[in-house]
């Protein structure tokens, strides 16, 4: 599948993933991130069970502290 | 737009800002001289002297609590401008209602577990009211990686989205203040787009 993410086109071989298993995929589970997928925002409860499909508009945002 | 018309307009506008340190006060005193009406600033700390590398407040104010400290700053800058000062922790339950009514919310917290819950409680339970988040604007230098990016039309980031604050890597005046000015910014260009 194809989906947009963070602005930019990228394909995986999976035909659907669980946000979850997108954030390994891309190694963005290291560290406090937030996550929007076609405008809603996916609470982090919910990351193993949101699946991400074709055509997704999928944003990651980390968050490092500081202020 | 002419300048007074600029300020005319915000004054109708009212801002949450969520944290009165680094980002939050230059932030504040940016909004203010921008001329925005009401600010509603949390915070329940009180100003230090270690502070003052960064954070819009001065020796004299030291020990004050920080949202009456800003109060007064901010109305050295204009004596009428609004502001709602709130001594009080910011937690997931109280957001919605300490921010309720205002137009856009300036993320300004140091955690990111803080980031993090503000993000959802405003997402989720204040559907429509835009969130400026800040992300990564600790050390010095490095101009070119700071950037601002619109998620959509109601989450905005400002920041590195790298660098994080530890003790070898401190936050500094001029980093934290191209942030916070960065998230005004984003502040007067959503508020001046919209008719009221």
């Amino acid at each position: 599948m194809k989906i947009l993410l963070n602005n930019r086109v990228e394909e995986f071989d999976a035909g659907s993933l669980t946000v979850q298993q997108l954030l390994e995929i891309k190694k963005y589970s290291f560290r406090m991130r937030t996550v929007k997928v076609n405008g809603r925002y996916v609470p982090p409860a919910e990351y193993d069970k949101t699946i991400i499909n074709d055509g997704d508009n999928v944003q990651v945002i980390y968050l490092m502290s500081g202020g | 737009m002419k300048a007074d018309e600029v300020r005319e307009h915000l004054k109708k506008f009212r801002v949450g800002i969520a944290g009165a340190g680094g980002l939050g006060s230059n932030c504040a005193m940016l909004l203010a001289r921008a001329g925005v009406g009401t600010l509603v600033i949390c915070d329940f700390d009180t100003v230090e002297r270690s502070n003052l590398n960064r954070q819009f407040y001065f020796l004299h104010q030291c020990g004050m609590k920080k949202t009456e400290a800003l109060k007064e700053n901010l109305k050295m800058i204009d004596e009428d401008i609004n502001v709602i000062a709130r001594d009080i922790k910011l937690d997931r339950e109280n957001i919605p209602e300490v921010f309720a009514g205002c137009d856009v919310i300036v993320e300004a917290f140091d955690r990111a577990e803080m980031k993090e819950m503000i993000i959802e409680a405003v997402q989720t339970d204040m559907s429509g009211v835009p969130l400026i988040v800040a992300s990564g604007l600790a050390g010095w230098g490095r101009n070119d990686s700071i950037r601002s990016r619109k998620i959509d039309d109601n989450l905005y980031v400002c920041g590195d989205e790298s660098q994080e604050v530890s003790e070898d890597n401190p936050p500094l005046a001029p980093r934290v203040v191209i942030v916070a000015a960065m998230q005004a910014n984003f502040v007067v260009e959503i508020l001046m787009n919209r008719k009221k």
